[in-house]
């Protein structure tokens, strides 16, 4: 006689079958396997931070890849832990993609002992992405504060690419200390492109620091942007976006159309874990990119 | 729905053809607590006789068979410089019988955040489907509240629903697998005195439990957000993370690997969490957003009875105050809840 209970194999699901995408949030998948990327570069920036260049291998996976500025990966070495680091690499170059890493802790540490060469286990694109579209046709304030400059590399890039789309383009970059300062290789390029306003300051000089000295606000004095058409994206620690923001505000800049990116410890990047909330909103699905109306709103975000 | 009645000597023979050769799982007594009262927990069993049909509550609720305590994500082979990736899923099929409104209520909130929402999980799915479930009515302990949050009645979620009517149960049966096993034992067509003896313990059931006025709690709990009550129940907490454990929806993890010591073999599992212990929302380079025992408690509470009504129309918990009664500080729900209203005037 038949079984009552057949076993049932959510592997046969039709959409279990398709490939894996993780853009296709509401369809069911192997939510837990990577894409096998291989790290092809290793760069190092600071004595705490490295660029590290990752290719996923297979051939398919890396065109299929497609993410937006501000999504973030979870990115795992097998044996020791997976961890969420923001994309910090154009869109167009599909999987290729650039991750900017600080040593902080066990993942970090494995990665930044790895030689060119290791596999590592990529998931995602993962969690909101800047509005870039929204944005054409206006002014763009893009600001970072010390690891800040990693995820916004992405939007800059995405700016850079299409300039046409924009208007006035300010890049404001500020750390603590000058020799905190990360891709100091990429501002030449950057300042020599015509049109984008490019200035970096640092609280603390070095012998070696030839640029301005000061707070990240203290640049926001020589912008002259129409407020009512200005976007700005703020990535940094909590307490330099409060700032930036507030300054902003001050300047007539709607809440609604400055972006920021949160940070928090991430277990699954998929709106499960709860790791990430923010009382009860998930930084992962409905982050980590937020408005700082919204911002504001949450009563524990910064 | 379809219902049937059961005479109780036609419902051990269906049970006992579960048990000859399917894997049963159910509410078995392992033991007595300090009071005399008796310890029950859903664990395998082999015989009719080790169910215990009429038993008060589990210490562990059903979420253990769906979101185990610890769950293998995906194993590795390691090879030098390489490795492969290899993922599993439960698939062997599962009798869970005599779970009560509240757990199977919490199978349905759980099934929202790991089946229906963004990213469902194949792991939760699998298990879910791969399992039948037979519920059973029961007379609602004094210190539960599920009538105040909804999770007294169940109409989905379950292949059986049985009615203790004395001498026979009278049997929902909610789905065509629950309808074929039906059909290995003679049922009868319920009849008007069956209704009304259905009806009439449903009251009685209804009746035991006083209700907790919920009215707008998630108001609630934004308004009472810097109250002193956070702090006087905070400052009692242990950070166990036992009220998680033994919630039948908290579905909070982290994620950990291990390798082994020739560094051949690796595993990625997932392993229950609390919001209540120490390290939960601290972030690499070491700060921690929820640094005191009140705050982590405070948003336990948030997520239950704010942030999941928001997203899902209904409180996370199913009122069943297993957190209450395993608690060492003596920290429950109703008390809680009772206290804000008071801070907030409206008791």
């Amino acid at each position: 006689m038949k079984p009552i209970l057949q076993p049932y194999d959510v592997t046969l699901e039709r959409e279990m079958t398709l490939p894996l995408d993780f853009n296709r949030r509401n369809q069911l998948k192997h939510y837990d396997k990577t894409y096998k990327a291989e790290i092809t570069n290793i760069i190092r920036l600071t004595e705490m931070e490295k660029l590290f260049q990752v290719r996923i291998i297979d051939d398919v996976e890396r065109e299929r890849f497609s993410f937006l500025p501000g999504q973030f990966v979870m990115v795992e070495v097998p044996g020791y832990g997976e961890i969420p680091i923001s994309i910090s690499s154009s869109f167009t170059h599909k999987g290729f993609i650039e991750l900017c890493i600080r040593r902080v802790g066990l993942v970090t540490t494995v990665l930044h002992n790895a030689k060119r060469g290791c596999k590592v286990g990529i998931r995602g694109p993962f969690g909101t992405h800047f509005p870039m579209e929204r944005m054409r046709g206006n002014n763009i304030l893009l600001i970072a504060g010390g690891l800040g400059l990693a995820p916004l590399r992405a939007p800059i890039f995405h700016v850079i690419e299409n300039r046409s789309y924009y208007k006035d383009v300010y890049i404001l970059y500020g750390t603590k200390e000058a020799n905190l300062l990360l891709f100091t290789y990429q501002y030449e390029e950057w300042d020599r492109i015509a049109d984008i306003n490019l200035r970096v300051i640092a609280e603390q000089g070095d012998k070696n620091w030839k640029g301005e000295i000061g707070l990240i606000t203290d640049l926001l004095d020589e912008v002259r942007v129409d407020p009512s058409e200005t976007n700005a994206i703020v990535c940094g620690p909590p307490v330099m976006f409060k700032f930036v923001c507030a300054r902003l505000t001050a300047m007539g800049i709607p809440m609604h159309r400055m972006f920021v990116s949160l940070e928090r410890r991430m277990h699954c990047g998929m709106g499960k874990c709860c790791r990430c909330n923010i009382g009860s909103t998930y930084t992962c699905i409905d982050g980590p990119v937020f408005d700082y109306w919204t911002v504001m709103n949450l009563q524990e975000a910064i | 729905m379809l219902f049937k009645t059961i005479d109780k000597s036609e419902f051990k023979r269906l049970i006992d053809f579960l048990l000859a050769d399917h894997e049963v799982i159910g509410p078995k007594q392992i033991g007595v607590n300090k009071d005399g009262g008796s310890i029950h927990q859903f664990l395998p069993v082999s015989t009719f006789e080790e169910i215990d049909w009429g038993y008060a509550t589990t210490e562990f609720s059903a979420k253990t068979y769906f979101l185990p305590y610890r769950e293998t994500l995906s194993s590795y082979q390691i090879r030098e410089q390489d490795w492969t990736q290899t993922i599993e899923y439960r698939l062997k099929p599962r009798y869970m019988v005599g779970l009560h409104a509240c757990d199977i209520n919490a199978l349905l909130r759980l099934d929202k955040v790991l089946a229906r929402s963004t990213f469902p999980s194949p792991y939760y799915i699998s298990r879910r489907r791969n399992t039948f479930i037979m519920g059973i009515d029961h007379e609602p302990l004094e210190d539960c509240f599920c009538r105040s949050v909804g999770a007294d009645v169940v109409t989905q979620g379950f292949e059986l629903y049985l009615t203790d009517l004395g001498d026979r149960y009278f049997v929902a049966i909610n789905s065509d697998r629950g309808f074929n096993l039906l059909k290995r034992v003679k049922v009868r067509d319920v009849t008007e005195t069956d209704n009304r003896a259905y009806l009439e313990v449903r009251r009685q059931h209804a009746q035991r439990q006083k209700p907790l006025n919920l009215h707008d709690i998630p108001n609630l709990l934004d308004i009472e957000f810097n109250s002193d009550v956070w702090r006087q129940w905070g400052e009692k907490c242990l950070n166990c993370g036992s009220c998680a454990m033994v919630c039948p929806t908290c579905y909070c993890y982290g994620v950990g690997e291990h390798v082994n010591m020739e560094n051949t073999e690796a595993v990625k599992y997932r392993q229950l969490y609390s919001c209540n212990l120490k390290d939960f929302a601290s972030v690499a380079g070491g700060h921690n957003f929820r640094p005191d025992p009140a705050t982590r408690l405070k948003y336990r509470y948030y997520h239950q009875y704010r942030g999941f009504t928001e997203t899902y129309e209904s409180p996370l918990c199913v009122g069943c105050n297993r957190c209450g009664r395993v608690c060492l500080a003596g920290i429950h729900p109703a008390g809680i809840l009772k206290d804000l209203q008071a801070e907030g005037g409206v008791a």
